[in-house]
């Protein structure tokens, strides 16, 4: 039996050193080098300051801007009481509520009686994401907010229509994947838009 | 459903099946010794790591040797990953000063990421220093898959030894397997899921302020390195909570898919190992496409099931499938496919929560483990799996005509037979033992979160993933309890090695034999009867067990939806 903690021991070690430590580090330097925007959470910066990233959702609940879907991540308040705190992306989390959960079908209820659009609508509008952080709607949500948005924003219906357009990203050689809208980086060419306008 | 989601899921089998063959004669050169592309880079290292252990690579092992050599591995694995965490808060890299994990958290992580389960009972991002994550969990990621793999490799040269007691060097064995096949991988994976947008930093967090002027903190750290071979060994175990759902985690459609093809990859390569080491590739193929039988139909209820959506929803006006707990990026139907894709094998991982699936859509995940994970299965743990189902399914056939059963040449008799269904035995007697104890214990059931059958679901689901090494999980469940973390890592261990034992006694015994060669009156286990046949072994022998137990949870679920009742 002793003679089996020699090599238990020695391949511990040594595993952990080059599995533990220098792959991740190895991995981790030639990240940095040849990957260098999405090793650090392909973060997205406006006049130098880190607005968000693109792969990561955004609570947005101002009428000017595309809504998300809603999230079910918590935060700590500061009596360090589990709050709702959705989009939190130091703690990703679903909802995890069953389908025949009355919870489940009370809050979706609710969030459909809070929205100004009434139904039929898409579902991924009034449904948790598994992260919390689903930083895409389909296109189908995403179109069924323009008429709100083009109203707060005052612009036509068209120009914000033809922008969602243009935002939806495709399947992955047209097999790959689901159609989707990141909702971020359309919010962010709606004030681009915005700006442009304001121009003469 | 759309012709879309069948292309897909068409797609993914079809890529599979294309790497099958080569995946499993790279395996087979791996572990006959072989010289292979790598051998001039790795070797002088391989030699390296003998000569340090004292081991001589050319000395064979009997089953007894191989297998304690295999437990005092992963003994001396468990007690230095529990000691990693509980000091993860004096130990470096713990930039966002986490404190010691605690004893009962610890010993239910240790035990989960030694055994290949990889159950969470914690949030990674909210708990694991990234020394924990890279030399605790990362280090168990890549020795319980090699693990797997030496183990499934012992019993296949069981079958393929004349009368010998030798099972190969389970030392030799495990560092081949790390060297040649997990980490090489695992560097071209981590570096690709990197491309794709996966994090690979130390930093711990970088703080955004958002369009509406909210503050965002993005955790980050090295996570592409955790991920590749969390697929590849089908651990599972995710950086984050939210696992292989979370955008850092999967962060696209074709990372999605690389990641369900490295959860197979090795599994499904291992068969055409096997049939190459006993000397007929269709032998493998027999076994790979009774596991796609049952693959298939899994896929296919789960991905109806889901696409079909919550009638409940309907009602308010809602147009589309079950989207609660799953990303826009992926939809319905990859949701589907990963779900039963890791919990056929062992992995575990998930990119929607499991919890939120429709009552039968969430039954074919708890099915698949119930079974033992034997589709494809986790790396190793699903080839030896089913090849104890292939034992039986010979048995039984052997009864039905009045012949000595043999497989591959090997007669079967009582002991290999004895062996073979106290492994089986170990599952059921686990899982629906202690689901019951749940059920019987207040305290135990304030972790439910839904109420009704679906908070039954919640207990099954849990003690089956543990049992089952899987790792996955109604995530509404609060494992985090002493009572539970403790049950959880009795049950994981053993699910692990209550199996592991007896199939290794198997392999001993089946060693020893001399081939017989095939007359007119062998059974031929090659051909479409023989994976029919095992097929309904498996159904029935493995599946019928949980029946009265998946009758209280999904289905009773199932028929107070379709009658309207919420809970």
């Amino acid at each position: 039996m002793i003679q089996l903690f020699r090599p238990a021991f020695v391949l511990l070690l040594g595993m952990t050193l080059l599995l533990g430590i220098a792959y991740p580090a190895a991995i981790t330097g030639i990240a940095q080098l040849v990957f260098p925007a999405e090793a650090n959470g392909s973060l997205i910066k406006r006049n130098g300051a880190v607005i968000g990233s693109s792969l990561i959702g955004q609570n947005f609940t101002d009428p000017r801007y595309f809504h998300p879907r809603p999230s079910a991540t918590s935060g700590t308040d500061a009596d360090g009481n589990s709050v709702s705190q959705p989009y939190n992306a130091s703690s990703s989390s679903g909802s995890n509520l069953g389908p025949t959960s009355k919870a489940l079908i009370d809050r979706v209820a609710g969030d459909i009686a809070a929205l100004e659009m009434k139904p039929p609508m898409p579902v991924d509008l009034v449904t948790t994401s598994a992260s919390g952080l689903d930083p895409h709607v389909t296109p189908e949500a995403a179109q069924f907010q323009v008429e709100r948005v083009a109203k707060a924003r005052d612009l036509p219906v068209i120009v914000v229509r033809e922008l969602v357009e243009r935002s939806v990203e495709g399947r992955l050689i047209g097999l790959i994947g689901e159609p989707r809208v990141n909702v971020l980086a359309l919010n962010l060419a709606l004030d681009d838009l915005a700006t442009k306008r304001k121009l003469p | 459903m759309t012709l879309n989601g069948w292309a897909q899921i068409a797609l993914f089998c079809f890529i599979l099946l294309m790497l099958t063959r080569p995946i499993g004669g790279y395996l087979t050169r791996v572990f006959t010794g072989g010289k292979l592309l790598l051998s001039p880079v790795i070797g002088p290292l391989e030699r390296g790591f003998y000569a340090a252990a004292g081991v001589n690579p050319q000395q064979g092992q009997g089953w007894v040797v191989y297998t304690a050599s295999m437990l005092v591995l992963n003994g001396a694995g468990a007690v230095l990953l529990y000691g990693i965490l509980r000091l993860q808060d004096v130990l470096p890299l713990n930039p966002q000063g986490f404190g010691p994990v605690g004893a009962d958290l610890a010993f239910n992580t240790a035990v989960s990421f030694v055994t290949n389960t990889n159950w969470q009972s914690y949030g990674g991002e909210s708990t694991m220093s990234h020394f924990s994550q890279m030399a605790g969990l990362t280090v168990q990621n890549f020795l319980s898959a090699a693990t797997g793999m030496c183990l499934a490799i012992a019993l296949v040269r069981g079958f393929a030894a004349k009368s010998t007691r030798d099972l190969g060097n389970f030392w030799v064995d495990l560092t081949r397997c790390t060297l040649y096949i997990l980490l090489p991988i695992s560097i071209v994976a981590a570096l690709f899921f990197v491309w794709q947008g996966v994090p690979q930093t130390f930093a711990a967090s970088v703080d955004a302020t958002t369009l509406e002027g909210a503050k965002q903190a993005l955790s980050l750290g090295p996570v592409a390195s955790q991920l590749a071979i969390k697929m590849l060994g089908t651990n599972g175990g995710g950086f984050f909570n939210a696992n292989s759902a979370h955008p850092f985690e999967n962060p696209t459609a074709l990372a999605n898919l690389i990641q369900m093809l490295l959860i197979f990859l090795l599994g499904a390569g291992l068969t055409n190992t096997f049939g190459r080491m006993v000397g007929n590739e269709k032998q493998g193929w027999a076994i790979l496409a009774a596991m796609g039988v049952l693959f298939i139909a899994g896929v296919v209820v789960v991905y109806a099931v889901e696409a079909a959506g919550n009638p409940f929803f309907h009602q308010l006006g809602l147009i589309g499938g079950n989207m609660e707990g799953k990303e826009v990026r992926f939809g319905i139907v990859a949701s589907a496919l990963f779900a039963v894709i890791t919990t056929a094998a062992s992995c575990g991982a998930v990119i929607a929560m499991h919890d939120s699936f429709m009552p039968l859509a969430g039954m074919i995940p708890m099915i698949n483990m119930q079974l033992g994970e034997i589709i494809i299965g986790g790396v190793g743990a699903g080839l030896y799996g089913m090849l104890v189902f292939a034992l039986l399914t010979v048995f039984i056939a052997g009864l039905m005509v009045g012949r000595t059963p043999e497989y591959l040449g090997k007669k079967i008799e009582a002991p290999e037979v004895t062996m073979a269904m106290l492994s089986l035995l170990v599952l059921p007697l686990a899982i629906l033992g202690f689901t019951a104890l749940v059920g019987f214990l207040p305290s135990a059931l304030a972790s439910l979160q839904d109420s009704g059958p679906h908070g039954f679901s919640e207990a099954l689901y849990a003690y089956t993933s543990a049992t089952a090494n899987n790792g996955s999980a109604f995530g509404g469940f609060n494992a985090n309890t002493p009572f539970h973390n403790v049950m959880m890592g009795i049950a994981m261990l053993l699910g692990r090695f209550a199996m592991i034992v007896p199939v290794m006694a198997v392999a001993g015994s089946l060693a020893r034999k001399t081939p017989q060669p095939a007359s007119s009156g062998s059974f031929p286990t090659d051909t479409a009867l023989f994976v029919g046949l095992l097929v309904g072994v498996i159904l029935i022998v493995g599946g019928l067990t949980y029946f009265p137990a998946l009758a209280l949870g999904p289905i009773a679920e199932h028929l107070a939806m379709a009658a309207g009742t919420l809970f």
